[in-house]
């Protein structure tokens, strides 16, 4: 169940960098709550002069009630860690209450927790909560350089030999397989990461017949298999053609072109921005979750609210199709 | 007295149900102002989920149960028994936002034990032991009312038994209670008061599960544990036979459970129960026990119901207290600590102090 979105104000009351590209967002709302693992706050950003907004993991509370957020510096970044980067301390900044989306639940036999680069936001939360209640878990993680391991010390700590660190630089992968193949028949495993690490392990899961509602993972909307470019976009129904720029979606530009496109989550869940593509000049780069593997290989639609092209152009036809008429 | 502050902490594990109540329906309850659906698994063991569809907010108490899972009654999303789901319409993938809360839950002691609050602090050793029920030396029955009325009002109620004298004076008060002194104490998580009425005539009720001539020493323990049980541990003995030194065993007693759960600031589920230590085997007296509770309790909730509607006419009116409600409001304290510990920044319903 969703919450309304009511935003209030919270101070920055602190900014941490914790490695070369993420930072620590110490945020004191004027509201107490509380913040359950998994949980994440929107926030008010401004982004060339437009007010947007996007989600981050609550990655721990103070004891004062403040919020802790990561926030990575993305060079692809559609804006947001921009400006969450440019906060000093003492700034204000608009948030809405946390909200959790990717609960975890207590009481399995047995957790995999594996997060991928920024995606170690909630997982690190989870992991803290399952330690403490001494629950069996391993965990997995996994960035391009030992540097980029944000909380590895802590997890050490909290973990001891049941986390296992990876990095390309190290060339060290997950054998993924055989981490599922070892967790009890009613474990449960959470990740959060880059699309192409949660499809790996989604397509593992499946393969090995678990139960789909034993697997929990949460999307940022933003990563492909591709890195962002630029692309066309053509809506010959309505003899439209836009240049959809690489920090920009195809929502956002058909939107503000003047097509009609509803949408709801912005991070490839619900479906509802899905439109026909009717011819591809270029590779589509499907960033969704909402389809099947089998449909994003058939190309006939794709979630505009995330995917792209990798270059090129394609066709789409939105849901206008004029006012028919009911009494010929 | 506000109710923009807390009454009742939300960590902390509260009756929802007997564990009769429980089975292979769906059972709406609202605990802590959190509306519930509970049902058993197939294996036996129970369930609480948030009661609402993630889609479109239906109650989920008003689909139906497909083996472990809840299908709900309005576009048949599916919840499998953690509250994750596991069946969307029209689609080949399952959104992974899509879930509802499921809440900590265990069954002990005859009832059905939720927690509303973290689930990540739920510890099934903080369920208060009500061993009686599980300990065939003790037998008994009782029921659930759903009483219009903060639940604070019923341990008050509880807290202070000198108004036996004037609400159940036909059954089990009379002067002599009301004229005995008592002794309050607390714990960090208790408030206790004992009350011995000695060598005097019983009230009707005692007199007849006690069945010999004579007056009587009557006692009352009243055990409070936050945030809302109450076990009584009642009785009579004839006089001069050595209760008050210990030794009951001319005498009858009883452990009477109290539990009201709070469902909003302003009503609750109280769940009772009178468990005896004499003529276990009678299932008849049993019966009668709890029928002369109904109307004894049927008493205190007129009461209880008429004061909340007074105290909801006269807002910014807060109580005046007696010596005779140390018991109620060393219960009220122990219940704010747990307000404010879960609330740092809040300032619990404090209405006395």
């Amino acid at each position: 169940m969703r919450n309304l979105s009511v935003w209030h104000e919270a101070q920055v009351i602190g900014i941490q960098n914790i490695t070369p590209t993420v930072r620590e967002i110490h945020l004191q709302p004027a509201a107490m709550e509380s913040a359950q693992p998994g949980s994440h706050i929107n926030v008010k950003v401004m982004i060339d002069d437009r007010p947007d907004h996007r989600s981050y993991s609550v990655v721990r509370q103070l004891d004062n009630g403040g919020l802790v957020i990561a926030v990575k510096q993305l060079p692809d970044s559609r804006g947001g860690s921009r400006y969450m980067w440019t906060l000093e301390p003492g700034a204000r900044v608009s948030v809405t209450p946390a909200a959790c989306d990717f609960e975890l639940s207590y009481g399995a036999p047995e957790y995999l927790l594996i997060a991928g680069g920024i995606g170690i936001t909630p997982i690190f939360a989870m992991a803290r909560a399952l330690a403490s209640r001494g629950e069996k878990v391993r965990m997995l993680y996994a960035a391009r350089s030992r540097e980029e391991l944000a909380y590895a010390e802590e997890l050490r700590a909290l973990l001891d030999d049941s986390v296992q660190l990876f990095t390309d630089a190290d060339g060290t992968h997950m054998d993924i397989a055989a981490e599922i193949e070892n967790l009890h028949p009613k474990g449960e495993l959470y990740i959060c990461g880059p699309l192409g690490l949660m499809e790996a392990v989604r397509g593992q899961w499946r393969a090995q017949g678990r139960e789909p509602a034993g697997l929990h993972y949460e999307t940022f909307g933003s990563s492909g298999r591709h890195p962002s470019g630029p692309f066309t976009v053509k809506v010959p129904r309505l003899g439209l053609e836009v240049n959809v720029p690489k920090d920009r979606s195809i929502l956002d530009v058909l939107t503000e072109a003047g097509v009609e496109v509803l949408s709801d989550c912005r991070r490839g869940e619900c479906g509802l921005c899905a439109m026909d593509v009717t011819s591809i000049n270029g590779e589509i780069d499907h960033r969704d979750v909402f389809f099947s593997e089998e449909q994003h290989s058939e190309n006939k639609q794709l979630c505009t609210c995330v995917s792209r092209l990798v270059s090129g152009s394609i066709a789409v036809d939105p849901a206008w199709k004029g006012d028919p008429e009911l009494r010929k | 007295m506000s109710t923009s502050n807390p009454t009742f902490p939300l960590n902390a594990w509260y009756v929802a149900a007997w564990d009769a109540e429980v089975g292979r329906t769906l059972l709406a309850r609202t605990i802590c102002n959190k509306e519930m659906v509970f049902y058993r698994r197939l294996n036996g063991t129970p369930v609480a989920l948030a009661d609402a569809c993630w889609h479109r907010l239906l109650p989920l108490s008003v689909g139906r149960l497909e083996g472990d899972e809840v299908v709900c009654g309005y576009h048949g999303l599916k919840f499998n028994d953690a509250g994750r789901c596991t069946h969307m319409p029209s689609q080949e993938t399952l959104n992974p936002s899509a879930c509802v809360h499921s809440f900590p839950v265990v069954e002990r002691h005859r009832f059905v034990w939720v927690w509303p609050g973290d689930p990540s602090k739920a510890d099934p050793a903080l369920i208060p032991d009500l061993g009686w029920f599980d300990d065939p030396a003790w037998a008994g029955d009782g029921r659930m009312t759903e009483v219009a009325a903060d639940y604070r009002l019923v341990i008050d109620n509880l807290m202070d038994l000198t108004h036996e004298t004037y609400v159940h004076a036909s059954s089990i008060g009379n002067e002599a209670l009301a004229e005995a002194p008592f002794e309050p104490s607390h714990g960090e998580r208790t408030a206790t008061i004992t009350r011995w009425v000695l060598n005097e005539e019983a009230p009707a009720f005692w007199a007849a599960q006690l069945n010999k001539p004579g007056p009587v020493d009557r006692w009352q323990y009243i055990h409070f544990l936050a945030p809302a049980t109450i076990v009584l541990d009642v009785g009579v003995a004839p006089a001069g036979t050595g209760a008050p030194e210990g030794d009951r065993s001319e005498g009858v007693s009883m452990w009477v459970v109290h539990i009201p759960t709070p469902s909003t600031e302003k009503s609750c589920y109280y769940f009772w129960c009178h468990l005896r230590n004499y003529r276990v085997g009678e299932q008849g007296l049993t019966r009668r026990i709890m029928e002369a509770a109904v109307g004894i309790l049927r008493e205190d909730e007129d009461v209880i119901e008429a004061q909340q509607r007074a105290i909801d006419k006269n807002p910014g009116r807060d109580f005046n207290n007696l010596n005779i409600d140390a018991g109620s409001l060393w219960a009220r304290r122990r219940i704010n600590d747990m307000i404010v510990k879960e609330n740092p920044q809040q300032i619990p319903a404090v209405s006395v102090e």
